[in-house]
Parts: C-alpha cells; sequence; structure tokens
C-alpha cells in the first residue's frame, strides 16, 4: 500500500490477506491529517447533551466557537448546553493569569442562568500557564451552592478517547449524589445514547413498552437530577462503548451496578438490546414484551426492508466512523440490505472490538484505524465502493470521488437508530447511491 | 460624533463571551494558506485545532479540506515540539510532495514558547542539499485576535517570505481579504476585462470551490503560485481591500509595539511598491472607488460591461427603493465585510441600528465615520467584541426589520422572528456559500436582491390576504 507514511502500516489490515494485529490506541503521528480531534473534543461531546448543566470552556475563544452547537443532542427542556461559553483568554491572562477571569466568569453565568450544575473544561494552554482551575471550581461551588466540577480537558494530554475517559470521571462524580428519584424494580441506566435526532427518545419508548424505567440517560437529554440518581438503577445498558464504558465498569466497582453493551443500529442489534435487558431481568413478563415489541416493529418494517434490499443487492460501502463497536453494529445492518462493506475504519476503536469487526467482515474488506483522507480515498478506490458512510469530515472526499453519502454522526438529523431508523438508514443510503447526478461524474 | 454608542466588551454585562462572533487566528491563516498553490497547511499544536478547524470549514465550502496538525503530545508540550515538527514536515512531504508547508501556531505552541523560525532553519540545515517545499510560518496565537487576524498574518508572512524586487513589471498585486471563492472570481474577471496582469493573493477560488473531479487530488488544483509569490515584490502596484485588517491583534496583545503589516504596506516599505487601500467594494459608493483607483493605476476606463451592471444596480435600487425605506437592519461579523455593508445599506435607505463583530480593533467606528461621511448614523449601536447573546439582548431595544451576516445568528432570527440574509463566513446552514457574491455591481446586485425578496418575503408570509402582486 503505496499510500501508507511510516508508522501508519499496522493501522490497516485487510482481511484474508494480511496476517499481523490491527495497531491502535496510539497517538496520531505528527503530520497526519487525522480525523481524529483531541482530549477536549472527547470530554466535550459527552457531556455536551447534559441540557440543563452550564458548560464554560477555559482558554481562548476557538474551542468554544468550533463546539457551540455542534451535535445535534435534543433536549425534552431546557437548551442551556446550545449556548456555547468561554472566558476568551487573551494575552493579558496567558501572561498574568486566567484563574480571576474564570472566577468573574463563572459566578456570573451561574447567577445569571441558574444551572443544575457547571462543567469548567480546561483546554491545552490552561495548564500550561498555571491556572488552578480545581481550586476557582471548589470556590465558586461553596459560594454559589451548585456543584461545579472541572474537567481537566487539555488537549494535548492524549486522544480523543483520553477525553471519554476525563468525561467519565466527572459523570461519576454527580452518580450517586442524589437521591430523590423513586425506582421501580426493572430500572436502567441509558449509557452513550446522545439523542442525535431524537433516537433516545424511540429506544426509551421500546423500553418504555416493555416496563421498564429508565433513570438516567448519560447523557443524551440528560439532566444533572437524573444522573446524580443514576446509581440506583439496577442496570447500565451501554451503547457507544467507546465513550462510556468507563463509567459503566465505575458505577459497577463503586455500586455494583452491572453492564451489558448494546447497540441500537440495525434490526439484529436494536432487538438484542431489548431481549438482553429482559433477560437480565430475568422475567418472562418483560421477555414477552420485548418479544411483541419486536415482532410488531419488524412487521411493521419488513416489506420496505426487502424492497430495499432487492435495489441495494451487492453494493459496496466504505465506512468510517467513531468507534468500533459502531462499525460493527454498521456491518451488519448493510448486510441485512444486501450490502456489502469493503472499508471499515474507526477513530478511536479499541482491540477487542476491532477483534469482533474483523471476525465479522468479509475476505477483502479493508479495516483500518485512525486513518486521513489520503488513505481513506485510496481505500474507496482499491474498493470501487458505491457509498461512504461517516461524518461531515468524510462527506467531500466520498462526492469529490463520485459516490453517494450517509451521515451517520453527530450532524444527522434523522434517526438512524432503532426499527424505524434502519428503514431511514436503507432509504438515505438508497436515495444517495441512485441520484441521478451520478450520471455527470466519471468514475 | 460623540453620540454614537460605542460598546466595549467590558462594558458588557458579561465576562465570558456568549456564543462567539468569531473563530480562532489558525483558522484565518489556513484559510489564507489554502490561497497558494499546491500548499499544504500546518497547525503547530494539539490534533483538535486541525480537525475542528478542518470541519468548520468543510461545513462551509464542502470541499476537502486537508489541513495538517503536529499533534502535541504531553512530552511535546513540556519538552518541546520540534521533533514533532520535523516528522511533520517529513511526513507531509511524503504525503503530498507540495510545494508550500504553510505552518501555523496555536495558543499551545506560542504559550510554550516555540520557535517555529528556528526549527524551520535547522529543518532546512539538516536537510541541506535537499530539494525541500518553501516553509511559511505564520504567528496565530487565538488568544491575539481573531480569525481575521490570523488571516492578515499569514498573506503577511507569505508575502514577506517570498516576495523578491526583481526586473520591475506591470503587474498589479490584490490582497482582497476574507471573500467567497466566487468573489475572487469577480474580481479575476476585472482584470481580464481590464487586459491588466494581476497577481492576487489569497486565491482560493478554485482551491476552495472545485469543480467535481474525475480523480481524488491530495490537494485541490488552484492557488496563487510561488512564483507569482515572489515576482510581487516587483510589481507596479498593490492594492487592498480594507480599513481595519489586523489592528485587533495588535490592540489585544499587550506588548503593541510588535509590528503588525499588510502584506501591502511590507511591501511598499520593502520595494517601494505604491500600495492604494480601499475598502470591500459592495454598494456603490465603493465599487466606484475600487474601478476609479483601477482606472486611475493604469489610465484605462472602466469597461463597457461594468458600466452597465453599474447601470442595472441603479435601476434595481429605484424599483426597489419603496420596499427599503425607513426599514432598519442588525449587521454583524468580519469589520472590513461589515463597513462595507453598511455603506451599501446607506445607499438604499436601510438605516444600520445595530452593527456588531467579535473583532476587537478599535477602530471600527472612526473606519465607518470615514466610510460614511455624512451618511453615518450616529444613534447607532457599534459592538464591538461582541458576542451574539449581547447582540440578542440589544435586538430587543432596537428591534431590527432584517439581519445580515454570518448563519451563526440564525437563532436570533428565528427567536426574533427576523429575516437573515446570510452572508460571509460561516454559512453552514445552506448550500452555496461558496458561491456567495458580496462585491462589485455583480455581487451587490445579488445582495440588493436577496435584501429585498427577504423584507417582501416577511411582508407577504405575515400577511393573511396573500397578495399575488408584492
Amino acid at each position: 500500500m503505496g499510500t501508507l507514511i511510516t508508522g501508519r502500516v499496522g493501522h490497516v489490515v485487510t482481511k484474508g490477506l494480511d496476517t499481523h494485529d490491527l495497531v491502535c490506541d496510539k497517538p496520531s503521528i505528527a503530520g497526519s491529517v487525522s480525523q481524529r480531534a483531541c482530549v477536549f473534543c472527547g470530554s466535550r461531546v459527552v457531556l455536551y447533551p447534559i441540557a440543563d448543566a452550564l458548560h464554560l470552556i477555559h482558554g481562548p475563544i476557538g474551542c468554544a466557537s468550533y463546539t457551540w452547537d455542534i451535535r445535534g443532542s435534543l433536549s425534552s427542556g431546557p437548551e442551556l448546553h446550545r449556548l456555547s461559553f468561554s472566558t476568551d483568554l487573551k494575552e493579558k491572562q496567558v501572561i498574568f493569569g486566567g484563574e480571576e477571569k474564570l472566577y468573574t466568569a463563572l459566578c456570573e453565568l451561574i447567577d445569571h442562568y441558574k444551572p443544575a450544575a457547571a462543567f469548567v473544561y480546561s483546554t491545552c494552554i490552561v495548564g500550561v500557564i498555571g491556572d488552578d482551575v480545581q481550586a476557582v471550581c471548589k470556590k465558586v461551588e461553596k459560594e454559589k451552592g451548585i456543584t461545579v466540577l472541572p474537567v481537566m480537558s487539555e488537549g494535548f494530554q492524549g486522544t480523543k478517547k483520553d477525553g471519554y475517559k476525563i468525561a467519565c470521571d466527572v459523570i461519576a462524580k454527580l452518580v450517586g449524589t442524589g437521591d430523590d428519584l423513586p425506582v421501580q424494580p426493572f430500572s436502567v441506566n441509558i449509557l452513550g445514547d446522545y439523542n442525535l435526532a431524537g433516537e433516545l427518545w424511540m429506544l426509551s419508548e421500546y423500553y418504555k413498552k416493555m416496563g421498564v424505567q429508565i433513570v438516567a440517560s448519560i447523557t443524551g437529554d440528560g439532566r444533572v437530577k437524573e444522573i446524580r440518581n443514576a446509581h440506583k438503577a439496577s442496570l447500565n445498558i451501554v451503547q457507544c462503548s467507546g465513550s462510556m464504558i468507563y463509567l459503566a465498569k465505575k458505577m459497577k466497582e463503586e455500586y455494583g451496578i452491572p453492564f451489558i453493551k448494546v447497540s441500537y443500529f440495525g434490526i439484529e442489534d436494536v432487538s438484542d438490546a431489548l431481549y438482553e435487558v429482559a433477560k437480565f431481568f430475568k422475567s418472562e413478563q418483560l421477555e414477552e414484551k420485548a418479544r411483541q415489541i419486536v415482532i410488531k416493529e419488524i412487521n411493521q418494517i419488513a416489506p420496505q426492508l426487502a424492497e430495499y434490499k432487492n435495489k441495494l443487492q451487492g453494493k459496496k460501502a466504505a465506512l468510517y466512523v467513531g468507534g468500533a463497536f459502531k462499525a460493527i453494529s454498521l456491518v451488519k445492518a448493510l448486510r441485512m440490505i444486501g450490502m456489502k462493506t469493503v472499508v471499515a475504519g474507526t477513530q478511536t476503536g479499541n482491540a477487542e472490538d476491532y477483534k469482533i469487526l474483523r471476525e465479522i467482515c468479509d475476505e477483502g474488506t479493508i479495516i483500518v484505524d485512525d486513518s486521513n483522507p489520503n488513505e481513506l480515498s485510496s481505500f474507496v478506490k482499491q474498493t470501487g465502493a458505491d457509498i461512504f458512510i461517516g461524518g461531515v469530515k468524510e462527506r467531500p472526499i466520498a462526492f469529490k470521488m463520485g459516490i453517494g453519502f450517509c451521515d451517520h454522526n453527530h450532524e444527522r438529523k434523522i434517526a438512524l437508530a432503532g426499527y424505524a431508523g434502519m428503514v431511514n438508514f436503507a432509504k438515505e443510503i438508497y436515495e444517495t447511491i441512485s441520484s441521478p447526478v451520478w450520471q455527470f461524474v466519471k468514475r | 460624533m460623540e453620540t454614537s454608542k460605542y460598546i466595549k466588551k467590558k462594558e458588557q454585562a458579561f465576562t465570558s463571551t456568549r456564543n462567539a462572533c468569531k473563530q480562532c487566528s489558525p483558522l484565518g491563516s489556513s484559510l489564507a494558506f489554502k490561497g497558494i498553490k499546491n500548499c499544504i497547511p500546518l497547525i503547530h499544536g494539539s490534533q483538535g485545532c486541525s480537525t475542528y478547524i478542518r470541519r468548520y470549514m468543510i461545513s462551509h465550502f464542502r470541499e476537502p479540506i486537508d489541513i495538517a496538525s503536529s499533534n502535541f503530545s504531553e512530552n511535546s508540550t513540556v519538552f518541546g515540539g520540534a521533533q514533532n515538527f520535523n516528522i511533520s514536515v517529513d511526513n507531509l512531504i511524503k504525503q503530498y510532495n507540495p510545494e508550500v508547508i504553510a505552518i501555523s501556531s496555536t495558543c499551545l505552541s506560542e504559550t510554550i514558547g516555540e520557535d517555529v523560525k528556528k526549527m524551520i532553519s535547522e529543518y532546512k540545515a539538516v536537510n541541506k542539499g535537499k530539494i525541500l517545499p518553501e516553509l511559511i510560518f505564520a504567528s496565530t496565537p487565538s488568544y491575539a485576535g481573531s480569525h481575521v487576524d490570523g488571516y492578515h498574518e499569514a498573506v503577511f508572512e507569505t508575502i514577506k517570505s517570498l516576495s523578491e524586487n526583481k526586473e520591475s513589471n506591470d503587474i498589479i498585486n490584490l490582497f482582497p481579504g476574507i471573500l467567497s471563492p466566487e468573489d475572487l472570481r469577480l474580481l479575476k474577471e476585472v482584470f481580464l476585462y481590464y487586459n491588466q496582469s494581476y497577481i492576487m493573493f489569497p486565491d482560493y477560488s478554485d482551491t476552495l470551490d472545485n469543480p467535481s473531479w474525475d480523480e481524488y487530488k491530495k490537494i485541490s488544483d488552484g492557488g496563487t503560485s510561488v512564483e507569482a509569490l515572489k515576482r510581487t515584490g516587483s510589481s507596479k502596484a498593490s492594492i487592498e481591500f480594507g480599513y481595519v485588517f489586523n489592528s485587533s491583534a495588535q490592540t489585544s496583545r499587550i506588548k503593541t509595539q510588535v509590528a503588525y503589516q499588510t502584506a501591502a504596506k511590507y511591501l511598499n516599505e520593502k520595494f517601494e511598491i505604491p500600495t492604494y487601500s480601499t475598502g470591500f467594494p459592495i454598494g456603490i459608493k465603493e465599487s466606484d472607488a475600487f474601478f476609479n483607483l483601477l482606472n486611475a493605476i493604469t489610465g484605462k476606463e472602466t469597461p463597457e460591461k461594468y458600466l452597465l451592471e453599474r447601470g442595472r444596480l441603479v435601476d434595481s435600487y429605484i424599483d426597489g427603493h419603496k420596499y427599503l425605506s425607513g426599514k432598519k437592519a442588525f449587521v454583524y461579523g468580519d469589520e472590513d465585510l461589515i463597513i462595507g455593508i453598511i455603506s451599501f445599506l446607506s445607499e438604499i435607505g436601510i438605516k444600520t441600528v445595530l452593527c456588531a463583530t467579535g473583532g476587537e480593533s478599535k477602530i471600527l467606528q472612526s473606519a465607518l465615520e470615514n466610510v460614511l461621511g455624512d451618511r453615518f448614523n450616529s444613534e447607532m449601536i457599534i459592538g464591538s467584541g461582541m458576542d451574539f447573546e449581547s447582540m440578542g439582548a440589544h435586538m430587543e431595544t432596537y428591534q431590527p426589520d432584517i439581519m445580515i451576516g454570518s448563519s451563526k445568528g440564525v437563532y436570533l432570527s428565528k427567536r426574533h422572528d427576523i429575516p437573515l440574509v446570510r452572508v460571509g463566513f460561516p454559512i453552514h446552514d445552506r448550500i452555496g456559500s461558496q458561491r456567495v457574491k458580496h462585491i462589485l455591481y455583480e455581487g451587490t446586485q445579488e445582495l440588493f436582491d436577496k435584501i429585498t425578496n427577504a423584507l417582501l418575503e416577511k411582508r407577504q408570509d405575515d400577511s393573511e390576504i396573500g397578495y399575488q402582486y408584492m
């Protein structure tokens, strides 16, 4: 593979051709155009959907500007999370320190917006200029009587994945601090769904129909009070395990709450997500209700899916997403509509998930960790993919190569999870692949 | 003009910035560097900076935007990023084979005191004998100024490091400022009609608005070539658009003795190339000023095409004026852009009641007074270093009829039920951001039609009658 730069070779395997283990969990190579962001980004995206909290970014303006309203995480109530607050540090603070500005900014915002809690994110230079963010948070917490949590997410400290971990540690500080939500016998927390395009609401509906109570959704449509009470749930359901597994493990250690890893993408996986919960509670009643839901939902969408499968049979997809767990679901979901995954890559997948991904992919599929536009474009060319599934940064690669694109990232406006989401997914893929615009493009 | 209400950041109710009306400096420098032919920008700092900036720009331009990062780690933050820098340059040469690697610093690399210029010379020394790409560096800490300042710093540094004074030629340099790719194409066309050779920098008219490709390209076609950039030191004149330029970076610095210059002024000082500064050519008066300037430099007359465009524009002003008179506007964005827009609005009877910018040049008001003369509305609120939440608070008081600015104000437009005409950068919620025309008679015509129609549409939507004729 001539396009790979030194140090990248191990991060790519072609199933059936290469025998080496996929290298992952490494910082990106200097001078690469990685599709990953930084530690701050990891923390920010995880905490962002907590809608009644104040999110103040301590640093110069960029980090706040680029993450203003960045995810389509919907809230059923307050929308404080959609505002972008920054201490907007200037040279003066860089030289003389930014603690005073942080303190004043924080107090004013708390007085004005009366949030349920506040998160203060440290960006790259904060540690370097020596601001004691934790001390400021503690002081304000005492004076204002609300929880103020520092998020020590300096961008250079590692990868986006390290940012997830930091965010989980912060959430863990909230968990167990409340005892004001009544909890029923079949109660769960949903971890790692961010309520993009209202997906969480769809899933909650399934669980509610089964008779399962959701104590806290962490963090989609999130509320501080619910998170404080999350320790009272009997089970943690972890979707997007890359971002939330740390919290699940931590809650298991501290509160003895077991967790299951699920995915809501694709019929197989979403059905499993319902059955697994029923199985966990060892309740025939739950299992029966889950079965009813699954049958009803599948019956409803089966004819439409069959039609799409007919049209999409044999088409080839390249996918590049955040974590490997989602990639696994997508490979399965694509297979269900007759499609083949020819490239499967992720920004921050771990060895365990990559192993499964490799197992379920067909021979010849290229599996890649922490890729970049040069590599991705050459993989698309090499495999003759018909569609790219990814996020905004991958969209122009697809379009410039003259193939369809499906946004499976933060900015999607159409729900892709659950049963209805599966139809939306198939529809979106079909519409982009079959558009008449491609007739004008040489491929 | 003592009566004007000039609001500075510190007079706002909040210490924090709430929904910023600006981006950081390395975004601006990367944008300018995208206007160099066969160039790959590199951001010396953490991974997130380049990724965020790429994503932000891709959402506007809808083009592949490769910007590399030197990927700082904890180690590079403690011991310095020289090693990361060297590996980055090696890897970029290997992957992209570029003619230019254009480096921007970040708040992190600046704060830990990275000496990138020294790294460049050491890299060159170690690789002596090899053919290397040009290595250009712009110092763009995000704590000094905004994206606008980063842009001008990059333009200045590029010209400073590449321009040479050889045999004098008949070329005019043009430094257009932050405009859309379509605007840049309009400018290039002007020089064609004048039959006048020119060097425009940066020229991202193609790099950020490429046609559909047959083959994937690592670096998009287009941009100002190194050869042309070298020749800028021998041109007969330079034209630069703007009044404010990068003065925000200067005012937000503690050491104000740092000499901030524009590229054109540098060429003037270094090679005595005459510099002509004029505003963004938006509206008839500012466009006339540009054409008059060109006529004076070239000794030619305004081509017929532009006289006709001007005539049609005047005609449309007349056709539309009754829909516009007395309307109140709220204009926000980059300082030099909003100066042009406010000047244009004053020509058509729209009163700008509120103008706001994330920039902090401290010269916005005086620049507006100079450009507008007796058209200056002393009642206008001028918000400097202002964020969207503060603008929202002022909107309650001044109740504008129309908003003109980037797409980031869309939530205020929805909240107050006021139409928004999208201009400038970024436009993240519509297609065609790279093709929005702002300048010259043609761009003004497009703006005029959009603004008038937005007001008509609002009137029609609000009316129960459903008029077929408006």
